[in-house]
């Protein structure tokens, strides 16, 4: 079984900065980790592994730096890393991110494909099913618990707002994942001292076969007109005193403004 | 201060904090209040290679010495000294196996305890042999292809949550020192049985129990060096394990230092925080100067130990003795700087200040650790050195 585990760094901080020109994240000065729902997925592809057998290889897209996130993973216990780096990727919105990585995922023998639900810092939750179409394979988002693994199957509860779905599928496929699904687990001295030697492969534009005008700005529908904080509302108050009294001040309030 | 660590020893650091602050100390305080074995974090120890660090590479480990299971003890015992004594203990009862064992024995019992899958225990006191060892009392017979162990051992770390244990019984009581033997007991050997769990003042989450031999019948390849050799067995054991002790003292010092610090710096009296006073700055800069001296100690010890030296003794119950002394005034000072809330549940420097005390008990108390310096002291006298 070979599992691909697609990752991102994102800044370690909830309060992102954004370049307002340009509309792009500001990374400098920010430490870097691994996207935390990514680091569900590096556990249930190991998880997967230990059951099954096989290998792991986690793949991002960014900047030389990038490569620590596939040196942790690694420590973690991942077998390889592929980097996705060079000019030609700057820019990418979440079309030409799931282009290039479905286009390095093609040249690699894959039964499975993890990604987390979606990253910290964009939000978006389109990479993971985006790259799946691009592969043309199955995919099931949001998966809380993997039920059975066969040879040429899965079966998996995806969340949903209220309970779950029982969602069967075919491999290869690929999986997004929420927390719910597991613990993922600390590196181990073996795997930090692995991830020291082990080798990143670096691929480009060219080596991914992938034509320069699907990729990076102008592989990017996405037109971010502008950035901002929304204004904080105002007008807010805060109700005190002791739960009894909270309740009838709340309710007066309603029937003032005539909502109850 | 930086101790020039090497890569592998930074790295080994970094894993051992990230578990202590991720996986300690959010249950640290459950652990002391349910005295609940810390099983979970055992296993997260055991997944992250820490059990293998001081075990060759030939049977599973990574082949490291005192100094990095020194840096891995020092860091969890910041968090809490009742996880560090059991991961510790299970180093105190691997040394005769390390030191003393054949080929055979390291081959079947070191891969296991390298990868944490069976932790061990080190059984030596006895009601009547604490301090003076001397008095143990409990027996191993030879009878035909098997030794029959009779006895009982008291306070032992790790008992009943260990599956392989090494013990130290005498084989021929007339010849006094010279006819203690050592022994690797497996759990589960029909006639070893264990006592009650002992109720602690520190160091809860540790098991802490009794070992019963009544007629209980080993294989005698079990024995660890020869007949006879039991008591050197147990020393060369504590002078291999004595420095962590130290690292013990060391990190749980610090420990209270920090929380210390991070209290001074918000409780504000007289409209001022308190580590502006003049009196809380001097406590704070007596303790850390009292650790960087310990830490210096334990370092150097540790690496002495490492470059292969012959007797070690002396300067191994030397970082014992000052650390953990150390240990026990800082955590003291620790819950004196925070007043009222150093007392209390709410902050984690009355346990630490509990902790430390077994510090200056367990293996060897300190008052024998000054024995022992003084009659290494007075032999190289005499040899004048």
């Amino acid at each position: 079984m070979h599992i691909v585990v697609c990752i991102k760094q994102v800044p370690d901080t909830a309060e992102v900065r954004i370049n307002q020109e340009t509309g792009t994240l500001i990374r400098e000065g920010v430490p870097s980790i691994i996207n935390p729902y990514d680091m569900h997925a590096i556990e249930a592809a190991l998880w997967i592994k230990e059951q099954k057998g096989g290998k792991v290889t986690v793949l991002t897209m960014g900047p030389p730096q990038a490569e620590a996130a596939l040196r942790e993973a690694i420590s973690m216990g991942a077998d390889d890393g592929v980097l996705l780096t060079g000019r030609e990727f700057a820019g990418s919105d979440t079309l030409a991110t799931s282009f290039s990585l479905a286009s390095a995922i093609k040249k690699l023998q894959v039964d499975m494909v993890i990604c987390g639900k979606q990253a910290i810092d964009g939000d978006t939750a389109q990479v993971g099913p985006e790259v799946a179409e691009f592969l043309n394979i199955p995919h099931i988002s949001y998966v809380r618990k993997i039920n059975e693994i066969t040879d040429g199957g899965i079966k998996v509860e995806r969340l949903m707002d209220e309970g779950f779905d029982l969602v069967e599928s075919t491999l290869p496929v690929l999986l997004t994942v929420v927390r719910e699904l597991n613990q993922p687990r600390l590196p181990s001295l073996k795997g930090k001292m692995n991830a020291k030697k082990a080798e990143i492969k670096k691929l480009g534009g060219p080596e991914i076969g992938a034509p320069t005008e699907r990729l990076g700005f102008s592989g990017s529908p996405t037109q971010v007109k502008r950035i901002f904080t929304p204004e904080p509302r105002i007008g807010r108050s805060m109700i005190e005193g002791t739960p009894a009294e909270q309740v009838e001040a709340l309710l007066k309030i309603l029937i003032e403004r005539k909502c109850v | 201060m930086d101790y020039f660590l090497n890569e592998d020893q930074l790295m080994i650091r970094d894993l051992a904090r990230q578990i202590a602050e991720e996986k300690v100390v959010p249950v640290r305080e459950e652990l002391d209040e349910k005295e609940k074995f810390p099983w979970e974090i055992m296993k997260v120890l055991a997944q992250s290679d820490l059990f293998g660090l001081f075990i060759p590479e030939e049977y599973g480990g990574l082949g490291k010495g005192s100094l990095e299971l020194a840096i891995a003890v020092e860091e969890l015992s910041k968090a809490c000294v009742g996880v560090s004594t059991t991961y510790a203990a299970n180093a105190l009862g691997t040394y005769p196996i390390l030191l003393f064992g054949t080929d055979e024995q390291k081959k079947k019992y070191l891969p296991d305890i390298a990868a944490g899958k069976r932790l061990v225990a080190f059984g030596l006191t006895e009601a009547n042999a604490g301090s003076d060892a001397g008095g143990i009392q409990t027996t191993a017979r030879l009878d035909g292809d098997s030794y029959v162990l009779n006895g009982t051992k008291q306070w032992i770390t790790n008992g009943g949550e260990a599956e392989i244990y090494t013990i130290i019984a005498i084989t021929d009581r007339g010849k006094g020192a010279r006819g203690a033997s050592a022994f690797i007991v497996e759990k589960d050997t029909p006639g070893f049985t264990f006592g009650k769990k002992e109720k602690k003042m520190g160091i809860r989450c540790s098991a802490t129990r009794e070992l019963v031999f009544e007629d209980c019948r080993i294989p005698r390849e079990n024995i660890l060096a020869r007949e006879g050799m039991g008591f050197i067995v147990a020393m060369k054991t504590l002078d291999s394990s004595r420095v962590g002790v130290g690292a013990q003292g060391l990190g749980v010092a610090q420990g209270a230092l920090n929380e210390a610090i991070k209290f001074a710096r918000q409780r504000v009296q007289f409209g001022h925080p308190i580590i502006s006073f003049q009196a809380i700055q001097h406590m704070i800069a007596d303790m850390a100067t009292e650790i960087e001296a310990a830490r210096a100690l334990v370092y150097s010890v540790a690496r002495f130990i490492d470059s292969g030296a012959k007797d070690v003794t002396k300067v191994s119950a030397m970082a014992k003795l000052f650390a953990t002394d150390m240990g026990m005034r800082v955590t003291t000072n620790a819950v004196q700087v925070m007043g009222g809330s150093g007392y209390m549940k709410e902050y984690p420097v009355e346990k630490m200040m509990r902790d430390a005390k077994i510090l200056q008990i367990y293996e060897g108390t300190n008052q024998i650790q000054r024995n022992v310096i003084a009659q290494n002291i007075i032999k190289e006298a005499a040899k004048g050195k």
